[in-house]
């Protein structure tokens, strides 16, 4: 509690934004029903076109959708996991236009022609991407949750590197930004692994990387 | 979430426009601040701007040699801006220190300026909190206090500004631009942008209902060694308990600015003459007047102890 306190406060956050939850998945009716019905305002949607994993895709949605909710909960594309639903585990991590970002953080509606990748498009059973061959290899998970997350955020981190992009840790700001297993944490601190996985990773990223830690 | 109406606009004009026109209208960019609080419904607009169509995503020269930053600028861009490494290291440094790699993708230079506290109590909707609900009182004060303010509160309320960019700007004394919707632009020096709490803590900064912020601007470099130093309870992604953005000339002279101490970037010029006779100095003349509680006391050696540090890093890469 002392060190991060509004993590104690997602749980509350959760079941107060579980109303709109429940009206999208159709679950059962008593916590509909539970909500005064003569305080909500009518559902406000809008129309937006996007592309995820090379599908080109057409939706109308509640405005207050997530990109996570929709990838999830509309496009049946379960691999992005919600988390913390708050931007701090990094569960939800997909990348948009080459980036990755928290998809929890971002309206669906706002994503208007953006190209999105999510874990389920880096690569399949049959032809995993590097990066999921690797963490595979490295034992870089246990229960698996963050897993989708950890990966995407890993792809688009050596991408990162790669830009010249520099970190927290980055000894000298003008000098091209270089790989290490100290960069690479740094870099990797907004994905939490509730298993405590972390060296694994690393492991496994240094891997692609084709460099040591 | 309360449901909200949305709508996308192509220029400032028409973003300045749009808010103005609807009732309980706000502007979106990265959003990573306002969905997290329209979440938790302690924001609860009725209808959203999304300004990420606008354009203002460059940073370019300034014909004083300083640097225009647009608003929707991303925080990783200005970070890895090869300019602003170069002449304002204590920025890019300052924008590394916040968040995460995936946040800062989507955050920006505005919505950064504009991000509410992170007051436990304003996050907690069962809790009184002048911010969150004018009049109701603060929790925070006789409450849990250790990461809020020791100097710059009032008795409605003691919260921090979270931003750790923002403390650079002050350190670098960057004039922020807007626009309004009847057209009319002005520029606010960074020192009066944000507001003290006084009784009005729900009152943040200097902008009026519905002015869109298009740019940050930075004067000319200062040259100097740039740090950016914080201090956190995990070595990455957290906020700052306390921080210190640092622009140091080699005869010693030169700026600090304190983070996670006030409710605005604290930074006094008066003291900055003290530089040369050392962290103790400084810091007794930035600090003058604190109030920290029983909880956050520590932060009264801590920014001494930080400005200390800052000052023997520059020594070290003299
Ligand atoms: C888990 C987590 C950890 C974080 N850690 C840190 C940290 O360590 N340090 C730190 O500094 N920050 C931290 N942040 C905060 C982050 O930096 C902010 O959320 C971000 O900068 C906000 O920018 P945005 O563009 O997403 O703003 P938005 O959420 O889009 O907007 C924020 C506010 O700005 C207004 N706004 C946006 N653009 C304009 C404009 N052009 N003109 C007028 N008003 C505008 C919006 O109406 C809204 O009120 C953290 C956030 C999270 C979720
Ligand atoms: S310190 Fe400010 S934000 Fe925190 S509870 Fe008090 S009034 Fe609210």
């Amino acid at each position: 509690m002392a060190t991060f306190p509004e993590l104690e406060l997602s749980r509350r956050g959760i079941l107060a934004s579980g109303a709109a939850t429940v009206a999208v998945s159709g679950l059962p009716q008593d916590d509909a029903q539970a909500a005064p019905s003569q305080t909500v305002k009518p559902v406000s949607t809008a129309r937006v076109s996007f592309t995820v994993n090379g599908t080109p895709q057409k939706l109308e949605l509640d405005t207050r959708t997530t990109l996570l909710d929709a990838l999830r909960e509309h496009l049946q594309l379960t691999g992005t996991k919600k988390g913390c639903d708050q931007g701090q585990c990094g569960a939800c991590t997909v990348i948009v236009d080459g980036r990755r970002i928290n998809s929890c953080l971002s309206l669906a509606v706002m994503h208007e022609g953006d190209s999105i990748t999510t874990v389920e498009g880096l690569g399949t059973p049959d032809k995993l991407h590097p990066m999921q061959a690797a963490f595979i290899r490295h034992d870089g998970y246990q229960c698996g949750y963050c897993t989708p997350g950890q990966i995407c955020s890993a792809v688009a981190v050596l991408d990162e590197i790669k830009a010249n992009i520099p970190s927290h840790v980055s000894a000298d700001l003008n000098t091209p930004a270089r790989l290490s297993g100290d960069e690479l944490r740094e870099r990797m601190s907004g994905n939490i692994c509730r298993c405590g996985a972390y060296s694994n990773i690393i492991e496994a990223i240094s891997d692609v990387a084709g460099g040591a830690a | 979430m309360k449901p909200f109406s949305y709508e996308r606009v192509t220029s400032p004009a028409e973003a300045a426009a749009a808010v103005a026109r609807t009732p309980g209208a706000r502007f979106i960019a990265g959003g990573t601040n306002l969905l997290d609080l329209m979440k938790l419904e302690i924001e609860t607009p009725a209808h959203l701007v999304d300004v990420n169509g606008i354009g203002l995503d460059r940073i370019e020269p300034t014909p004083e040699g300083g640097l225009r930053i647009g608003a929707l600028v991303r925080n990783t861009d200005l970070a890895a801006d090869a300019t602003v490494r170069r002449d304002y290291g204590v920025l890019s440094r300052a924008l590394l220190a916040g968040a995460s790699g995936q946040l800062r993708n989507k955050a920006t230079t505005a919505g950064n300026l504009l991000q509410r506290t992170r007051c436990p109590y304003f996050y907690d909707t069962n809790q009184p909190c002048n911010k969150r609900k004018p009049g109701s009182g603060c929790s925070a004060i006789g409450g849990y206090s250790r990461p809020l303010a020791i100097i710059g509160s009032s008795d409605a309320c003691i919260a921090t500004n979270p931003s750790d960019m923002a403390v650079a700007l002050r350190a670098l004394d960057a004039t922020v631009e807007t626009v309004q919707a009847d057209g009319t632009t002005r520029t606010i020096a960074i020192a009066d942008f944000h507001v003290l709490p006084g009784k009005t803590p729900h009152i943040e900064t200097a902008l009026k209902a519905g002015e869109l912020i298009t740019a940050v601007t930075l004067p000319k470099p200062l040259g100097g060694t740039h740090i950016y130093h914080k201090v956190r309870d995990r070595a990455s992604y957290a906020f700052a308990i306390v921080s210190v953005a640092g622009v140091i000339q080699p005869a010693g002279q030169g700026r600090i600015a304190l983070g996670g101490v006030a409710p605005r970037p604290w930074r006094v010029e008066a003291a900055e003459g003290d530089l040369p006779k050392g962290a103790k100095a400084v810091s007794a003349r930035l600090l003058a007047g604190a109030k920290p509680t029983a909880d956050n006391a520590f932060k009264v050696s801590l920014v001494e102890r930080t400005i200390g540090a800052v000052l023997a890093e520059v020594k070290g890469k003299a």
